[in-house]
């Protein structure tokens, strides 16, 4: 029998990794049903009190051939269509986002502390939203404002930061997290001082912004959002095998054929574009992109072909359903989504964390 | 009471042309037009001119003074040149009420009267030092922050918390205070007098029986002033209906609504501040809003930001604007 020095190696590894990446339909199909649930939930509670029959007439009379009778007032016919389809798909695409870039990340950095916003994305975001609010910096161009635009190259420009400063390597994920670390707290210290500078009346606004909330503008951040999750989450998919890869090593990655640090670019570019572009309409939200993939790796194992498209199910379920809570607890005032998303998903998510490992 | 003086003076400021005429009476002014910039009791000496120490001392001037602050009792030995204002509120109390050639200093936002003498002090961080360095016989504050009363009561700098009053009344208190701490009493009863008869003037043209949904939107993250905040307190002496204060239960003055609520409250007149990036058009063109009562037929009004958020002589002027569009919602017999 011939010995060659790689293939036995590649053939164990990739049999391995096939059994470990075996479709869990079960997870899937509860994912998918988590998700169109929470929509439903959502769609039907809200602070303006819609009657249930009226939403479910407007929402049957909005499909190609069907006519029902209206009863909702044009006044709730446009909370409904004009202010809670849209929050609601916001919030269900902020999430999805997040919690891909999450998981990318985490694949990038082989660290189960990485989150979205791990090379400097909040920070350097919170610096382009401050000076944008609050110095009337105006960078919009076209339809978008300049809060989301600022707030978008902001974050762009803190990671390029990081990346720079790790002198481009991705070979060594490591450096490239302490860059993030040191350029966070550049852009941070940056953001607080121009938070100093703000009129009084201005900082509410910035802080707002801060502690996350989805944008309500009808439709429009929905159509900027949709774009960057689409391809981002695209590229995410397709590179989600080098991720699985990667975590057997860089060595046996090489022996795969794959380029380690070239995935890791990838990666990192499609996870940092994809949370830029949400945090740009909804601030920043924490929690959801550090905690939703560890959700999903408990209930079906580490393969990031499973990983990603499920973490975006998840998080989207998340945040749409946090998003109910602040919209509706405290009714007709409203909670900063972030405070619910820490509130109820850290709860959550120890008791995941203590029934996974119980079972381990 | 003070006998009236019935001295005219026109004073040019800057930009407005800012008619203000001291006469120091107990009447109501009449005719209170919104260009007008304090109430008519007050007296507004041009900064290059000082007038005040020339002036005779009357009884109650005289000093020392013992100033009730809500953080305890204050002392103030001697009539004060070198006043520091911190507090935008103070500044234009203290022009109002004949204090302002005493003023040598003012925070960053104070920007009224325009010939304040805005520094960039500042009302949020105050720094001890450079407070210091400006000699000040008095520190007039809004809020005491990082123990700063202490810092400068150590170094036998009086200091007098100006804090913002909750409602209408409470503010002509801090008024009065003012004048004690300065040495113009009396102008200060003259003002508070003169401004009580301006907002009673302008509060008696409001249309209390209509109960109009009102909205007082603070900014785009949809955070209102419920009635009990101060600028709300004043829309409540209107009669009207403020839709934050269903969302206000505990209190606060500053409830975020959510934007479901608003539309579905369908408020009749929105307010939104002067200082906000966005415009009435705007809110007219929020995806939505279309259907709301204050959208369909234009009651979407700009208010002064500065005039809303800071208690101060100028109030008057807003509560003419707002019952002014308050009426008008009224008379058409819709509801």
């Amino acid at each position: 029998m011939m010995m060659s020095t790689q293939a036995p190696p590649a053939d164990a590894l990739e049999e391995s990794a096939e059994r470990a990446f075996r479709i869990r339909w079960p997870a899937v199909v509860g994912a998918v049903t988590l998700v169109v649930l929470v929509v439903l939930l959502s769609v039907m509670q809200g602070a303006g009190g819609l009657p249930l029959s009226g939403v479910a007439r407007s929402l049957a009379g909005a499909l190609p051939g069907v006519d029902v009778a209206q009863t909702l007032t044009p006044q709730q016919q446009g909370v409904l269509w004009q202010i809670r389809l849209p929050r609601t798909a916001l919030a269900a695409l902020v999430g999805a986002s997040l919690a891909m870039a999450g998981a990318g990340y985490q694949g990038v950095f082989r660290n189960p502390l990485a989150d979205p916003y791990l090379l400097g994305v909040s920070a350097g975001a919170g610096l382009g939203a401050v000076l944008a609010l609050g110095f009337g910096l105006d960078l919009a161009w076209g339809p978008v404002g300049a809060l989301p635009a600022a707030a978008f190259i902001g974050a762009l420009v803190a990671v390029t930061g990081s990346v720079l400063v790790a002198r481009g390597s991705f070979r060594d994920p490591a450096t490239l997290l302490l860059a993030g670390v040191a350029m966070a707290a550049l852009f941070a210290a940056l953001q607080t001082f121009a938070l100093q500078q703000l009129d009084q009346s201005r900082t509410r606004e910035v802080l707002s912004w801060l502690f996350g909330r989805l944008a309500t503008q009808g439709w429009q951040p929905v159509s900027l959002l949709l774009p960057y999750a689409v391809l981002a989450g695209a590229v995410l998919l397709v590179h989600a095998r080098h991720l699985d890869v990667l975590r057997l090593g860089d060595d046996e990655a090489r022996a795969l054929g794959l380029r380690p640090a070239r995935s890791r670019l990838v990666v990192v570019a499609a996870a940092t574009l994809i949370t830029a572009a949400a945090v740009s309409v909804s601030g920043l939200i924490g929690f959801v992109g550090l905690v939703t993939p560890h959700v999903v790796r408990l209930l079906v194992g580490h393969s990031y072909r499973l990983l990603i498209p499920l973490s975006a199910l998840v998080g989207g379920a998340f945040l749409a359903l946090a998003d109910v809570g602040a919209r509706t607890l405290v009714a007709p005032a409203e909670l900063p989504v972030g405070v619910i998303t820490a509130l109820v998903g850290a709860p959550f998510f120890c008791f995941v964390l203590w029934h996974g490992r119980r079972d381990r | 009471m003070t006998p009236p003086r019935p001295t005219f003076r026109i004073v040019t400021a800057l930009a407005a042309a800012v008619l203000l005429a001291s006469c120091g009476a107990d009447e109501a002014p009449v005719d209170e037009t919104p260009e007008q910039a304090a109430p008519d009791a007050a007296t507004t000496p041009p900064a290059d001119e000082s007038s005040a120490s020339a002036d005779a001392q009357p009884a109650l001037d005289a000093f020392p003074v013992t100033i009730d602050t809500p953080t305890g009792e204050v002392v103030i030995e001697e009539r004060p040149e070198r006043i520091i204002s911190l507090s935008p509120s103070a500044t234009e109390i203290l022009f109002a009420i004949g204090a302002g050639d005493q003023v040598i200093a003012a925070d960053e936002f104070s920007n009224y009267p325009p010939n304040a003498p805005t520094t960039e002090l500042s009302g949020y961080e105050p720094n001890v030092e450079a407070i210091v360095g400006y000699e000040p016989d008095l520190v007039v504050l809004a809020n005491d922050i990082n123990e700063i009363e202490a810092s400068l009561t150590a170094l036998d700098i009086p200091v007098i918390i100006n804090t913002a009053p909750l409602d209408v009344d409470s503010g002509y208190d801090g008024m009065a205070a003012l004048g004690l701490a300065t040495g113009h009493a009396d102008e200060a009863a003259a003002a508070v007098s003169g401004m009580r008869a301006a907002m009673e003037d302008a509060l008696s043209a409001a249309p209390q029986d209509a109960q109009i949904r009102v909205y007082h939107e603070l900014d785009e993250t949809f955070f209102s002033a419920s009635s009990h905040s101060y600028i709300g307190s004043v829309y409540a002496a209107m009669g009207v209906v403020n839709i934050a204060d269903e969302a206000d239960t505990d209190q606060t003055g500053y409830p975020q609504l959510t934007e479901e609520a608003i539309v579905t409250a369908d408020p009749q007149l929105i307010l939104i501040q002067s200082q906000a990036a966005y415009t009435a058009e705007d809110v007219a063109a929020r995806p939505g809003w279309s259907q709301v009562s204050a959208v369909k037929n234009g009651n979407i009004i700009v208010v002064d930001s500065d005039i809303s958020s800071r208690w101060g002589p100028r109030l008057p002027q807003l509560v003419d604007l707002v019952v002014g569009a308050l009426s008008d919602i009224a008379v058409p017999a819709g509801r």
